[in-house]
């Protein structure tokens, strides 16, 4: 697709983007031009930017310690340099939340880059080799899928309680890998068939550089989009989580605890529930417009 | 399609199988001894807790004890909580609150996502459409808890428009709130996924060809366009049957319905083992059954998914 039909709206035609196959460099321009996928990058910039320097954002309005607390201030609403007001333990709301993002950020990425990386080695392995490798991963994964993913995560957290970062984040892969490693055994499948594929075995390749160099490059794509959503659900799922008391523990600071910690109060103090839902979906909201424009950039079809 | 239904039927039972072993791995695995627990603070007898071990199998090896369980469950015996009552019973008044508000949410999933997925994809692009979708991307962002204290604050506290609590005005009244609730996730990703289908066969080849025919677009869009488009919408309903029965955990909570997400939060927390086994395998096995019978509509929805070999 040329720069120009880029720019046309995109009720455009339908049959005009299928005649040829966009390049590279075309999905990266219809991307850049997307106003979704700009809007979508700048807010998980912004709370990326959040998560890694909450102190330069808590400061601020001139209140960024956290943990500096007045319990006669408990409750109360926004005044001067505490533009969210403060907690039930009186410390100052806005730099909990600011302090939050790192904590739900930090466990989205980290389960989503460990069960990609799973899904990318199961999946072209599965996919590729098929047979009985391919049959044991199907019916694992089948388990795995075989019931709520709540549920599961719910058990297992109660089952090894610690309430750190690390080990919320372990149980949330423990569950997470399965859909992403079915998609990426789905697409190496279609992938393996390919012309380029049979031209590279006859050519002396051997299965690893097929893999590495062909297979994996062209089948990443659905996976990466659906990386993307993964954040966001994950994210959801920390907070109702550690919201049921088995996830993320206090002296943490995390939107999932604040919430948890705002339910007894939310009819007499709303703010409580408001700031820290705000961030949180907001930043959900983020990753979940980026891999649906992404999905929009790489398949055609979907407009 | 006999050979199918029996290879579909094989594999429930593999996966099963699977999922119980792998609850049953973790439940074993949970803290504390529920013998002592049991007893509080007077230490009972050596006797009396070698006589419960022994009845619960509690002395009995991993293995054995698995399968037990499994001999229990294919006999329909969920087993027995630790102060002797079965789990069966336990369940047996909880499982119509649950089912009730789990039928309504997908009931409305059902109805509220096909209507604003057709009305979107029918106003492509147009304002109405841009609204539903930023609403649905919405809805999928917020966790739930948070939609579940905001509807309860809004709609119950300030506008004491439905209850807010229990279950004492019985179906709607008091299932309405939850279970709107509960399907507001589901009610954005049916919609999407209606939309997302239907303009892509209301673009196919076909639809010009019966409209070229001259049939009217009613029905052009209902008998030829929607049915092809409802396969995506009718997989994802099918799953989210049984993850509305597991996922009540949490609206449960917040409204305090007594259903089996309360029984079973409550049954970890207490380290009824054997409970919280039984809640899950019943679970599972809904959420087997509905992904099958699922497969088995796709062949009624689109002749080209075809079970019959050759």
């Amino acid at each position: 697709m040329s720069a120009g039909e880029a720019l046309m709206p995109p009720a455009g035609d339908p049959a005009g983007d299928e005649t040829t196959v966009p390049a590279d460099a075309g999905r990266w321009g219809r991307l850049r031009r997307s106003p979704t996928f700009l809007l979508a990058a700048s807010l998980v910039a912004l709370m990326t930017a959040v998560a890694l320097l909450p102190g330069l954002f808590a400061g601020l309005f001139g209140n960024g310690d956290p943990r500096e607390c007045d319990l006669a201030r408990s409750g109360m609403g926004a005044s001067a340099g505490h533009p969210f007001g403060f907690d039930m333990q009186g410390c100052d709301l806005y730099a909990n939340v600011i302090h939050g993002a790192r904590a739900s950020i930090s466990v989205g990425v980290l389960v989503t880059v460990a069960s990609s990386a799973v899904a990318v080695v199961l999946g072209t392995l599965a996919g590729f080799y098929g047979r009985w490798l391919d049959g044991i991963l199907s019916r694992l994964i089948d388990v795995f899928m075989g019931f709520p993913f709540m549920l599961g995560a719910l058990v297992v957290l109660i089952a090894f309680p610690s309430g750190s970062i690390w080990s919320v984040s372990l149980t949330l892969t423990l569950f997470g890998w399965p859909t992403l490693t079915r998609l990426m055994r789905s697409t190496v499948l279609s992938v393996r068939e390919l012309d380029y594929i049979t031209a590279g075995r006859a050519l002396g390749a051997t299965d690893l550089r097929l893999m590495v160099r062909h297979v994996v490059p062209n089948a990443v794509g659905p996976l990466i989009v659906l990386a993307a959503l993964t954040v966001g659900t994950v994210i959801v799922a920390e907070s109702a989580l550690t919201y049921l008391g088995v996830g993320l523990h206090a002296p943490a600071i995390s939107w999932g605890l604040q919430l948890s910690m705002a339910q007894n109060d939310f009819q007499s103090h709303p703010h409580l529930l408001l700031y820290p839902s705000l961030f949180l979906s907001v930043t959900v909201l983020g990753f979940i417009l980026l891999g649906d424009s992404l999905r929009e950039a790489l398949d055609p079809r979907s407009r | 399609m006999r050979r199918y239904i029996t290879m579909r039927l094989i594999a429930l039972v593999l996966t099963f199988l699977g999922v119980t072993l792998l609850i049953y791995v973790l439940v074993y695995a949970l803290p504390g001894d529920p013998i002592r627990g049991m007893a509080g603070d007077r230490p009972l007898p050596e006797g009396v807790i070698a006589e419960l071990r022994a009845r619960y199998h509690l002395d009995e090896p991993f293995p054995v004890q698995y399968w037990y369980y499994v001999q229990g469950v294919l006999r329909g015996d969920l087993g027995t909580d630790f102060n002797g009552r079965p789990v069966a019973e336990l369940m047996a008044d909880r499982w119509p609150v649950t089912l009730t508000l789990a039928l309504t949410a997908w009931v409305l999933e059902l109805v509220a996502g096909l209507a604003l997925g057709v009305l979107s994809a029918l106003r492509r692009n147009r304002v109405l459409d841009r609204v539903v979708m930023i609403l649905t991307i919405v809805a999928i962002s917020v966790p739930i808890f948070v939609i579940a204290y905001t509807a309860q604050l809004v709609l119950g506290v300030h506008m004491r428009w439905l209850p807010i609590s229990g279950i004492a005005e019985g179906w709607p009244r008091s299932y309405l709130l939850p279970a709107v609730v509960l399907a507001t996730f589901g009610i954005a990703s049916v919609s999407r996924l209606v939309r997302t289908s239907l303009i892509e066969n209301l673009d196919a080849d076909y639809i010009r060809t019966a409209r070229g025919k001259g049939l009217p677009s009613r029905k052009v869009v209902t008998r030829h366009a929607l049915r092809n488009s409802l396969i995506p919408a009718v997989t994802y309903l099918g799953a989210d049957l049984g993850f509305l029965l597991g996922g009540t955990l949490i609206v449960e909570g917040v409204f305090n319905l007594p259903g089996i997400g309360q029984l079973l939060f409550a049954s970890i927390q207490q380290q009824q083992g054997p409970v919280v086994v039984g809640v899950a395998t019943l679970l599972v096995l809904t959420f087997l059954v509905a992904n099958l019978v699922v497969d088995l509509l796709y062949g009624v929805l689109d002749p080209r998914i075809s079970h019959v070999r050759r």
